[in-house]
């Protein structure tokens, strides 16, 4: 579920309060948005994805909190994975249109 | 017919309103405005994000319009559904996905490219694609509420005329009357955390019941995924490459993603951990499948595992409706449902009439969800549009079979915990292997029996419109779906499709119809022929 908020990377645009599908967040009157009810986070990563600043990050683990820290993100190079691999952000390719798609489609049918 | 329809914060008037905005919903949204209709689209969540289809990728049902093309993929699932899918949907379903398919192509879709450079339109990139879907709807003209759930439908005589909820963000009451509804809420999958899947919690299926209509296929309501157990990723296609193991170590005898899921759970219920690795998969095609379904891998890089060659504990995570095929029931070809100027699409709506009693992957799932919400937003935008001046002097009343209050006179000060409890109970009926997998008459009574009382309960309560309220609303739709679903699941007295029952392991041919269902407090369920069609005669195998 949802885990950091990293004030140090967060631009306060409040784009995860509109994206997560279960209003998981709430906006801070000139502050960064608040993980207000962790426990609704049906760990969709939707809200890393959207997130401009990478500043975000949901653990995979769905059923309960880890704690995950800042410093341990920041060491182990996890922010913003997803999105790169979506190939959303500026100057990437869409993951969508990869070549592998369609290699992948024929040789298995996925 | 209930209260007096509530006037909110927001007030408005459309010729269609849409209720909930994934691929059934926007399709609706778009198709029923490019008819010239008027549309508002509101969603639980946020449109774009919400939903099973947005965090995942997904295959389509695309193919061809060439004859044998098609003949063969309405053969693939027919027999393993249970021979309950019609020929003349599944034709038309893949008409109309083949034509959407290659509309998201000329809107912007990327697509991958084949060695001559043309579009290879066989799968959807969940994010991609609804981010796309939502910029259609918003360039069609439509009105998204975004964070709004409804908690009724309004209704008159005549039939269904708007719905009426709350904005969760502000508190605010939103009333839409709208000359046609589409319910478009998705299925039900019970709070389990499969993938995107906890803002599906069969809301509109009770709305679609209080207002009189009725569901179809609700026996075939126990689907099951693969998951890690530390994780919410329920995409099951790669575990085609899994080796099962037992905790020692010791290979799984029979157990296997596509026919051995049954003996994963009995593993389970005997206590057993059961690990995967995906050891069968071949090298060269390892990168592919890496970027193939990136969400299926970021569990596993975030835990430092490596799936292809470390074991990893799995659990089955059950996706309900979402993956079953059971809901609302449609009666034509535009998707109404019994109750006039309501319609249903997608997950909502039930999915029996292109595959019968079972789904395996996506792709059945999104070409009917692409396709019904564009013929049930057509529909819609039809009615409306027949309706005229009329649909403005409407004496709209509630069609909730729950009470409302506000807060204040209904003293909710335990209603979020009583909530939970609700949902737990519900839950311990419709999870277990043991009594949703592999159904027995008794079980399914017993748990019937428990199941009367959590929904007799929840009849005293009053309602909040307000977030709270909304997730009271959610465990009384979990609690109507659970029982239409063993209704059916008692009623159906084989085992066909999806649907198990191991005091009735074989299929019965004189069983071959569909059953319908309904009813609030006390739930019904009836026999429905299926067509039988001209193409049988041809030979299509029975």
């Amino acid at each position: 579920m949802i885990e950091v908020i990293s004030e140090s990377r967060c631009v306060a645009c409040d784009r995860c309060v509109s994206v997560c599908p279960t209003n998981v967040f709430d906006r801070a009157e000139g502050g960064i948005p608040v993980i207000a009810r962790q426990s609704d986070c049906q760990t969709c990563f939707m809200c890393e994805l959207y997130c401009p600043a990478d500043a975000l990050y949901v653990d995979p683990d769905s059923e309960k909190a880890v704690g995950v820290t800042e410093a341990l993100l920041e060491e182990r190079g996890l922010w913003g994975g997803y999105r790169e691999k979506v190939g959303w952000g500026k100057g990437r390719k869409p993951v969508a249109a990869h070549e592998y798609m369609y290699q992948l489609s024929v040789k298995t049918g996925f | 017919m209930g209260q007096k329809a509530v006037n909110g914060a927001l007030n408005l008037t459309a010729d269609v309103l849409v209720i909930g905005g994934g691929p059934a919903g926007t399709w609706a949204a778009v198709s029923a405005a490019a008819k010239g209709a008027k549309v508002v689209l509101a969603d639980k969540g946020y449109c774009g994000s919400s939903g099973a289809t947005a965090p995942s990728g997904t295959g389509v049902w695309y193919v061809k319009p060439e004859r044998e093309l098609r003949e063969a993929a309405k053969a693939s699932r027919y027999t393993i559904g249970g021979q309950l899918a019609e020929h003349g949907w599944m034709d038309r379903v893949l008409d109309r996905t083949y034509e959407n398919m290659n509309k998201l192509g000329e809107f912007g879709y990327p697509f991958p490219l084949d060695p001559e450079g043309k579009p290879h339109r066989r799968s959807l990139q969940g994010p991609e694609y609804m981010r796309l879907m939502r910029r259609l709807v918003q360039k069609a003209g439509v009105q998204i509420l975004d964070h709004s759930p409804a908690l009724e439908l309004l209704a008159d005589a005549y039939g269904v005329g708007g719905a009426s909820g709350v904005r969760t963000q502000t508190g605010d009451v939103w009333t839409v009357r709208a000359g046609a509804v589409v319910i478009a809420t998705g299925g039900c999958a019970f709070l389990s955390k499969a993938l995107g899947c906890n803002v599906l919690t069969g809301d509109g299926y009770l709305l679609a019941a209080e207002a009189g209509a009725d569901l179809s296929g609700m026996e075939f309501s126990n689907a099951y995924a693969i998951c890690p157990t530390f994780s919410s990723v329920t995409k099951t296609a790669y575990y085609t490459y899994a080796t099962f193991y037992y905790e020692d170590g010791t290979p799984i005898e029979g157990a296997g993603s596509k026919r051995g899921r049954s003996v994963i759970a009995r593993k389970l219920l005997e206590g057993h951990r059961v690990y995967v690795s995906l050891d069968q998969a071949p090298e060269e095609l390892k990168p592919l499948l890496r970027v193939g379904q990136t969400n299926f891998f970021l569990p596993f890089d975030r835990r430092g595992i490596d799936p292809f060659k470390d074991r990893f504990p799995v659990t089955l995570r059950l996706e309900g409706t979402v993956r079953g095929t059971g809901g609302i029931r449609i009666t034509d070809e535009s998707c109404a449902t019994v109750v006039p100027g309501l319609y249903a699409a997608g997950d909502a709506a039930t999915r029996e009439l292109i595959c019968g009693g079972f789904t395996g992957g996506g792709s059945h799932n999104a070409a009917w969800a692409m396709s019904s919400g564009s013929f049930a937003g057509e529909g819609a935008a039809a009615y409306a549009k027949r309706l005229g001046e009329r649909a403005a002097s409407r004496d709209l009343r509630s069609a909730s079979s729950s009470s409302f209050a506000s807060g204040k006179e209904a003293g909710f000060g335990n209603a979020s915990r009583r909530t939970e409890e609700i949902v737990r109970a519900v839950q311990e009926e419709v999870m277990p292997y043991d009594r949703n997998l592999f159904r027995t008459g008794p079980k399914l009574e017993s748990s019937l029996k428990r199941l009367d009382q959590i929904w007799n309960e929840q009849r005293e309560r009053a309602i909040e419109r307000s977030a709270e309220g909304v997730k009271a609303r959610e465990a009384a739709a979990m609690t109507a779906t659970a029982r239409w679903m063993y209704h059916s699941a008692l009623a159906r007295k084989e085992t066909r499709g999806m649907h198990k029952r191991e005091d009735y392991p074989e299929i019965d041919p004189r069983q071959h119809y569909r059953l319908a269902s309904g009813g609030l407090d006390r739930v019904w369920v009836r026999p429905e022929p299926v067509k039988q069609e001209a193409a049988e005669k041809e030979g299509v195998p029975l």
